[in-house]
């Protein structure tokens, strides 16, 4: 169901056209990231470390370099020491550790055979010697005083130089007076939530294939964003971004995932030392303890009301679990608390490392965590006050102009509109089924802009080629066709849309914050814009007109009285590049941009489930994802990202966690046992698409990718509470901490 | 190394191949055969990215010793076109966009065509659990729950017609 | 590693004999990831898919004969063994997906030495015997005796399962098995009670429960079976079947599941399975 579809009547933007890509994909011609064997590759294999924290004493690879079909083996010693300030440093150490691992898992050497047997039999062989360092688990041991170090090398960002520390950032806001405003609430609602890390659970580990030749590393992988695989893995080499190439394989998953590398630079290295193209895939096992989670956290909500419902304070202490390098969750866990006006707001942050897998991004990095936390408390106080939780949080949503925690103003939002649209909806208005509970929450995500260019060619019979540089992670190319094909004026399935290597289309930047179908779509709509201009100057030297004569109106030159086409009509887009060898030659145009005006995106979620009060376990019954796209560019894939958004939302609050043992190696990495949604576990996903377009971009785009991972665990505790009476604070929600609270009712 | 001989039809035709024992099917299908239509995502039977019909039943190849094929008929995802004529369910999932980023796809569609042929008017639920092997991290499955109960609807209108 | 797919249970028993290390298997869907991970190295895999015997499923004598190496979804698709012994079929149709229902076997899932095999407790309630094979000629044992231990069994390097045998339920007699996961599919059981009775009338005259998971081995609950015997299943009934299923535990804490929460759940399960063996029992299930 869409609320308000295709609202401005535009012929292509918000049609629901069969994606490009589509055939390929469903014929199993599609090729991934592990899909590419170039002749003659080897094939790598990893040696990570057992510990949690060691340092490594020696490393002895003649063992293995005497096995049979091994080619290669690297270290950290093949590497050049990048400046501990160097901004890819953390990258490069946790590609191959350099005299100390970090976390269990931590790739310590990597061998290159003829065969994948050859190489995991000779990095097995691969004899390491460890002193085990002590380790820091969980963010209370590393926030607690005389805490060992989880990495010598992180100092605490925009603080002043001192000593090593485990925070990586410490945010503090302020705006008006928390303290009086706590004291003249009516109702004030304190409570503590902790979540485990969790991971992005793409379904396709990463891989890549390396060719290293004439001191250049040839790169086919997948990732979010291949640029950006081209100057990480340049700077682990120490090389020029020029001695890089990256051909971007289609993507099986990433949602922040494979923003950054772990195999390139080290396939490349066994490929110059072997001489030989070196494949390296890595298993689920391997994913899961070697690539980034979700960071972890402990959050402690206080939020103050007046009896009316007016939200008028929240002091909030967050802390993230990052793993065992520098990010910066905690401040943009910050960032992410923007839903509710809050005249008065303390908000303490902080990043915590760990000895623990190195975080990455997923999906609206950190605003899960506080949404979770917050969503939850506004719930209870809703509850308080006897209010339809609806109603609460249209009283104090935010709207444009109003400031989030960081103190931005809100451009125009549409978190009103979303809230309006689930209280209109069939789902809010029925009633619950017998035995199931109903709860509601909020998510948001600001979205961004970055760089972005796109090249489109006009071809000589009409159709072009929409030439990007952002990978499609979910039906993106689709998008860019359906833009072009408005902004043109020409069919959508003449147009084909290409993901371009990285020497063969402008910088873009990664994949991630929700930019590509704004920020490439710009791109996209300028070129396009500007080949119209062109077009219409050919078109004016066709008619023999100036060409401020000429218009362009669905596809065709227009100049009236002065018709270049068959009996005066209307001189098409194909007609004109029939003709471009005689008016000048070919019609190409690139744009580049650095995108302002991101618009943020509002989802509100509600879910009815039922809880089996003897053994803990929660059904999902019914589920609804609203949100806020600006404009749906094409209405199935913008769907699609809300439904697989609840979905990593859902897990998240029911099953999803890393386990760890007392010596921190995560007991459950494997798909059996890290338990992501199975179709069994859920309804349909209803959605109801809001449009507020965006007004910085020329069709309303606000990105739609993260914002539906925000609601789903408070939209479920919340519906647990009203089941219940239980209020669940630490994440996830899996059945023996459920029953563990019931029993304690 | 020493590798074996095996025999099998693969896709409608006679095929053979040279594998080690120990190799998958999986890998015997991806590297000897070139079929990289079935995707590994975990390599323990517990995605269902690599799923093929073995004599018409789904199994995982992953699990699969490639000599326990020798003599066997194996569907791939390559395999369930007819030609260049979509199968319902490819253009269902085309059509209905019950793909994002496509790795678990050629999984699904072998075991939805499986869960089809053995039971043509499937429930809601029953579609659920009998896709409850393959794991998708994209779409939350909505649309490839639609996606599979639109083709069974045409699949039995066809063959009502044909009768 | 070789493979070799042996045709009849006497080269299969030679083969073992002669090949020290060597394993057999039949759906794999355990073993092959044991091999991925280099926990396990065998030295040959025999292969038992291709021994008629042990890919069969037949009813003769009031018994059904069930070879070892059969996929589940070959006994779950039997109507007339579902009908007779629903709750062993549900157990066997619990053991994975659709594609691991296609390969798994009722020998594989038992010799495996699981606590948690879902197979396993409604066999053992159904006093079920596993046929062996060894150089030494053929053994029947019930099938309670053939685990020992978590991944350990009573049967020598050079035996193997060729079948199963279950002897066909006392008039009004019914089974249920349930178990416990955290998902709806695709997980390994954190608790498993199956639950058979005989009733006559609204009294249950005989009973067999047995608990999965909770325990080194699938464990038998005699004190819920007298609790049940006797009775019409009121809920004083149910709440000692229940105690009495919790009391037999004897967990471990893991990624899985607590002691804690094994413990409560294996009596919740047990007292839900039996209302169902009740009903089954009394519509001539």
């Amino acid at each position: 169901m869409t609320a308000t579809e295709n609202p401005t009547n535009y012929k292509w933007v918000g049609t629901r056209p069969i994606r490009h890509d589509g055939f390929d994909k469903v014929v199993g011609k599609a090729r991934f990231g592990a899909d590419l064997n170039l002749p003659g590759q080897l094939h790598g294999a990893f040696v990570r470390s057992p510990h949690a924290h060691a340092r490594i004493v020696s490393i002895d690879t003649s063992a293995a370099e005497a096995m049979p079909g091994v080619k290669a083996v690297v270290t950290g010693d093949d590497f050049p020491a990048l400046d501990p300030t160097h901004p890819n440093y953390d990258t490069a150490v946790n590609c191959m550790a350099r005299g100390e691992a970090f976390y269990h898992g931590h790739a310590v050497a990597a061998v290159a055979a003829t065969t994948k047997a050859e190489a995991k039999a000779a990095a097995a062989a691969v004899e390491v010697e460890y002193e085990v360092l002590p380790a820091v688990l969980s963010i209370a041991d590393s926030m607690a005083d005389g805490a060992p170090l989880a990495n010598p090398n992180n100092h605490t960002k925009f603080a002043p130089p001192g000593d090593p520390s485990n925070l990586a950032t410490i945010t503090n806001l302020a705006r008006g007076d928390v303290d009086q405003a706590m004291a003249d609430a009516d109702v004030v609602v304190e409570m503590g939530f902790d979540c485990a890390h969790v991971h992005q659970g793409y379904i396709e580990p990463h891989a890549c294939v390396v060719d290293y030749g004439d001191g250049k590393a040839n790169v086919w992988c997948s990732s979010q964003g291949h640029f950006r695989v081209r100057s990480m893995t340049a700077d682990v080499l120490g090389v020029d971004n020029s001695k890089v190439k990256v051909v971007p394989a289609e993507i099986g998953g990433g949602f922040g995932g494979k923003t950054t590398i772990y195999l390139e630079p080290i396939a490349a290295k066994l490929s110059e030392k072997s001489g030989k193209p070196v494949k390296i895939t890595m298993t689920r096992e391997e994913v899961l303890r070697g690539s980034g989670p979700a960071p972890s956290a402990e959050l402690r909500i206080k939020i103050g009301a007046t009896k009316d419902g007016e939200l008028t304070a929240i002091d909030g202490w967050m802390a993230y679990g990052v793993g065992a390098f520098s990010d910066m969750a905690g401040l943009i866990g910050a960032m992410s608390v923007a839903s509710y006006k809050f005249p008065n707001l303390r908000m303490e942050t902080y990043t915590a490392l760990t000895n623990t897998p190195k975080s990455a991004a997923y999906r609206a990095p950190s605003a899960p965590h506080a949404a979770w936390a917050i969503e939850s408390v506004v719930d209870e106080i809703a509850t308080e006050l006897g209010m339809d939780p609806i109603d609460l949080r249209l009283k104090n949503a935010a709207v444009e102009g109003d400031l989030t925690a960081m103190g931005m103003p809100h451009p125009r939002v549409g978190l009103v509109e979303c809230l309006e649209a689930l209280k209109a909806s069939d789902h809010y208005q029925s009633v619950p089924a017998e035995g199931t509970s109903r709860g509601m929450a909020v998510g948001f995500w600001f979205n961004i802009g970055e760089e972005s260019s796109a090249t489109v060619n006009l071809n000589e019979d009409g159709t072009a080629n929409v030439i990007t540089g952002s990978p499609d992670i979910g039906g993106s190319r689709a998008s860019m066709a359906l833009m072009a094909a408005e902004t043109l004026g020409i069919d959508v399935y003449s147009i084909t849309p290409i993901v371009a290597d990285t020497e063969s289309v402008g910088f873009t930047d990664v994949t991630e914050g929700s930019r590509a179908t704004f920020a490439t779509g710009k791109a996209v709509v300028e070129a396009c814009e500007d080949l119209i201009e062109q077009l219409k100057a050919r078109a004016a030297t066709i008619m023999g007109v100036d060409v401020g004569e000429v218009a362009w109106v669905d596809g065709a030159a227009v100049s009236p009285g002065h018709g270049g086409g068959e009996g005066g009509d209307p001189l098409t887009l194909a007609q004109i590049t029939a003709q471009a060898k005689r008016t000048g030659g070919p019609l190409t145009a690139t744009a580049s941009l650095n995108a302002a005006g991101a618009g943020p995106s509002f989802a509100v979620h509600c879910a009815d489930l039922k809880v089996d009060e003897e053994t803990g376990e929660i059904e999902i019954v019914r589920y609804t994802a609203v949100q806020d796209a600006g404009t749906a560019i094409h209405p199935s894939y913008v769907e699609g990202q809300m439904q697989g958004g609840s979905v990593q939302g859902i897990g998240w609050a029911l099953n999803e966690e890393y386990i760890y043992n007392a010596d921190g190696a995560m007991e459950n990495a494997s798909f059996l046992d890290y338990r992501i949604p199975v179709a069994s576990d859920l309804p349909l996903i209803e959605t109801i698409i809001v449009e507020v377009p965006n007004p910085a971009h020329p069709y309303g785009v606000r990105g739609v990718g993260e914002t539906g991972i925000v609601p789903p665990m408070a939209t479920i505790g919340n519906a647990v509470k009203a089941a219940t009476g239980v209020r669940m604070t630490s994440l996830p929600m899996s059945p023996p901490k459920v029953l563990k609270r019931l029993n304690e009712r | 190394m020493s590798r074996t001989h095996i025999n099998c039809i693969v896709n409608g035709e006679p095929t053979d191949f040279l594998a080690a024992d120990a190799t998958s099917l999986l890998d015997a299908l991806r590297d000897e055969l070139g079929l990289i239509g079935t995707k590994e995502g975990c390599g323990t039977g517990d995605c269902g990215s690599c799923s093929v019909l073995v004599d018409g039943k789904l199994n995982c190849s992953c699990l699969i010793l490639a000599p326990e094929v020798e003599g066997r008929e194996i569907i791939t995802v390559e395999g369930i076109a007819d030609g260049d004529q979509l199968h319902p369910l490819q253009q269902t999932f085309l059509e209905g966009a019950a793909l994002q980023c496509g790795i678990c796809t050629p999984g699904f569609l072998v075991a939805a065509k499986a869960l089809l042929d053995a039971n043509p008017d499937p429930t809601e639920t029953e579609i659920r659990y009998g896709l409850a092997g393959n794991l998708c991290r994209c779409t939350g499955y909505d649309k490839i729950v639609r996606a599979v109960q639109e083709a069974a609807v045409q699949l039995n209108s066809t063959s009502k017609q044909g009768v | 590693m070789h493979y070799v797919a042996p045709t009849t249970v006497g080269e299969a028993c030679s083969l073992l004999a002669d090949n020290p290390g060597s394993r057999v298997f039949a759906g794999a869907t355990d073993l092959v990831p044991q091999m991925r991970t280099g926990r396990l190295e065998p030295s040959v895999m025999v292969d038992l898919k291709r021994i008629d015997r042990l890919m069969s499923v037949s009813h003769a004598d009031g018994r059904w004969t069930i070879g070892a190496a059969t996929p589940a979804s070959d006994l779950t698709h039997n109507a007339a063994f579902t009908a007779m012994h629903p709750g062993i079929s549900e157990g066997a149709g619990l053991i994975g997906s659709d594609q691991i229902q296609n390969r798994s076997s009722l020998g594989g899932n038992l010799c495996n030495g699981s606590p948690a095999a879902d197979s396993v407790p409604g066999m053992i309630a159904a006093g079920a015997r596993a046929v062996i094979a060894g150089a030494g000629g053929e053994r029947t044992i019930p099938v309670a005796d053939v685990v020992t231990g978590p991944g350990q069994t009573s049967l020598a390097a050079d035996e193997f399962i060729v079948e199963f045998e279950i002897d066909d339920p006392a008039a009004n007699t019914g089974d249920a098995y349930l178990r416990m996961i955290p998902r709806t599919e695709m997980d390994i059981a954190v608790v498993g009670a199956a639950v058979r009775l005989t009733m006559d009338g609204d009294t249950v005259s005989a009973a067999g429960v047995v608990l999965g998971a909770v325990a080194p081995t699938a464990v038998r609950v005699p004190a819920a079976e007298a609790a049940l015997v006797g009775s019409s299943l009121d809920d004083d009934t149910l709440a000692a079947v229940a105690a009495a299923a919790s009391a037999a535990c004897n967990p471990i804490d893991d990624k899985r599941g607590t002691i804690e929460y094994r413990t409560q759940v294996a009596g919740v399960l047990a007292k839900r399975a039996a209302v169902i063996a009740a009903e089954r029992a009394q519509n001539g299930a």
